[in-house]
């Protein structure tokens, strides 16, 4: 068995592999563990057999990181554990000062890999929120972070003529992208109306490098004759085996559907998605407190320090509130610098402490507003019929999810689940979770499933049978998963 | 770097070493690779990152992987997945994966 790490840093994104670095930086000894095969996580992407990332933030925020990450490697400071998919982490008190055993799969064989460390650090990211309307089941619609994926990392173009659409800045990031790689964008078709950041223009002069980030994607957009469409969203795709065309519809202030304002647009695959969620399940099955950010999403209570309200666990990145890579490099160095004093009594520089508070605080009021400009209004569920597909998983329709609210009086997300199957297929409700709590009135709740991603029976059962710790938290028998994962 | 060669439903495809099955079949014009359990819809990659698992597929007979986190390779067989796509090979992988909920139950 491998000595406890001072830190087991989850996540080797942005601010993970900041928080990394930076604590080894301070001599602490830390295992960095990472779903994903090279770090840099879902926004540095690498493309498929090139050694470093090729994007334009990446050569600014990336490479350095990347090149302290490997020196670190190199005196064995950090054991960096790629293709390692963490799927619990439990309080163990151990020898070394272990507080903590993280449970994880590694590589496609799934092979059982255990971590101790003396203090945790939480930087797993976040997913897509997705709404659903008629047609976003067929092949050919994907993410919109999705097709920015397969653009930098396949390297693969996903289409001749891409739609793209949803809500939030990573439409314009990613409609640049296919823009610039060659690919023809009709419509970027943005639910929300962008005069809200009107409202926040206090916040929007104090960061003008992020202002600058998106005159930099509307000018790309102008230069490839691309539209910009707000107050507008994809109400059905259309076509038999794939997507072959989509409607655009104007929406209300409250993203209702307006009649008659329908059109058809052309295409070969539409890029969707309506903003991030973050990752959360790891924390809650810590007990991790959420808060709701102003895009109605759930996030983690972080104090000054990026500690959350559980000792020894700490949080940075979208998993404290989605804010984008500069924001979670932030976080990142912050989290680790408290540790090392907490951990080891390393002194704090004071000057370096409030420069990055500072840059938190601004960072973090430009996320807020754009969060609180992207919130999805209640009317979408206007484009929802009663045949559309809202838990693709399960095949549960609105109409069967409706039938539940109305004729079973089903008030909560929990019982729709129940009755209808809804969020309890593979994807665990990652995908449909939203509009189904939508769909029965309350806002949506932050994760709660036993396993962060599939587990092998074998492992489970390991950790009842003293090759693991007894955990009163973690599912006790594999029948306890088919629920899907309700409380 | 020679590309990969593996095949999807018999036809010889290649990948760029490193590529993700979804990302080659989707460079190769293929969008669907499984069909639905219920409506035997088909279906390919949605989410590209892992979450969706709309992108399962069997790959040298074993059945559920996520192509779009599956580095492709050099040889490998992919067939389309068909429903649950786990019950005929369950035994002959020797395998008992729990997928927390469609994947383990029983066959119908
Ligand atoms: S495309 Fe979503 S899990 Fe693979």
């Amino acid at each position: 068995m491998n000595p406890p790490a001072d830190l087991a840093v989850v996540g080797a994104g942005p601010a993970g592999l900041a928080a990394a670095v930076t604590a080894a930086d301070q001599g602490l000894s830390v295992t960095l563990l990472d779903a994903g095969e090279r770090p840099g996580g879902q926004f540095h992407r690498h493309a498929a057999g090139e050694a470093h990332p090729d994007t334009r933030h990446g050569r600014r925020h990336y490479a350095p990181r990347a090149r302290r990450l490997e020196e670190h490697r190199r005196t064995g400071r950090v054991r960096h554990l790629p293709a390692h998919h963490v799927w619990t982490v439990v309080p163990h008190p151990g020898p070394g000062g272990a507080a903590w055993t993280l449970h994880a799969v590694a590589g496609p064989d799934e092979t059982p890999a255990t971590v101790h460390a003396r203090a945790v650090l939480l930087a797993t990211g976040a997913y897509e929120r997705q709404l659903p309307f008629p047609g976003w089941t067929l092949p050919g619609v994907l993410g919109a972070g999705g097709a920015q994926a397969l653009l930098k990392s396949g390297p693969v173009l996903p289409g001749r003529r891409v739609v793209v659409a949803g809500s939030g800045p990573l439409l314009l990031a990613v409609a640049g992208s296919l823009a610039a790689a060659g690919v023809r964008v009709p419509a970027v078709v943005e639910a929300a109306d962008y005069t809200a950041y009107a409202r926040a223009l206090p916040v929007l002069v104090r960061n003008p490098a992020k202002l600058t980030e998106g005159a930099l994607h509307g000018g790309a957009l102008l230069r490839h004759a691309t539209r910009l469409l707000t107050r507008h969203a994809v109400t059905a795709a259309h076509g038999t085996t794939r997507v072959e065309a989509v409607t655009v519809t104007r929406l209300d202030r409250d993203w209702r559907p307006v009649p008659g304002t329908s059109r058809r647009v052309p295409c070969d695959v539409l890029a969707v998605g309506h903003g991030l969620v973050p990752q959360l399940e790891l924390a809650t099955g810590l007990g991790c407190a959420t808060r709701r950010t102003p895009d109605d999403t759930p996030a983690l209570v972080v104090d000054a320090d990026q500690a959350t309200t559980v000792p020894g666990v700490w949080a940075a990145g979208e998993t404290a509130g989605v804010g984008g890579a500069d924001l979670a490099l932030t976080e990142g160095e912050i989290a680790a610098d408290a540790i090392a004093h907490a951990l080891c009594g390393t002194p704090r520089d004071p000057r370096r402490t409030a420069a990055l508070t500072r840059r938190r605080a601004r960072l973090r009021a430009f996320a807020d507003a754009m969060a609180a400009a992207h919130r999805p209004g209640p009317g979408w569920t206007g484009w929802l019929d009663d045949t559309t597909e809202v838990c693709r998983c399960e095949e549960v329709t609105a109409g069967r999810v409706r039938e539940a609210v109305t004729e079973y009086g089903a008030h909560d997300t929990r019982t729709v689940k129940l009755l209808t199957r809804a969020g309890m297929g593979w994807c665990q409700g990652r995908m449909c979770g939203q509009a189904v709590a939508r769909l029965a009135g309350e806002p949506p709740a932050p994760d709660r499933r036993p396993l962060s991603c599939p587990v092998p029976l074998g492992h489970l059962a390991a950790l009842h049978t003293g090759t693991g710790p007894a955990d009163p938290t973690a599912p006790t028998t594999p029948t306890d998963l088919t629920n899907g994962g309700t409380p | 770097m020679t590309p990969y060669r593996f095949t999807f439903d018999g036809t010889p495809l290649t990948a760029v070493p490193g590529q993700t099955l979804a990302a080659a079949l989707w460079a190769a014009g293929i969008t669907s690779w499984r069909t639905t359990r219920h409506q035997r819809a088909p279906r390919g990659a949605f989410c590209f990152i892992g979450t969706c698992h709309d992108c399962l597929a069997t790959v040298n007979g074993r059945p559920n992987q996520r192509a779009c986190l599956l580095p492709v390779r050099p040889g490998d067989t992919v067939t389309t997945q068909e429903g649950t796509g786990h019950e005929p090979t369950r035994q002959a992988t020797g395998r008992n994966t729990i997928q927390e909920g469609p994947g383990h139950e029983p066959a119908r």
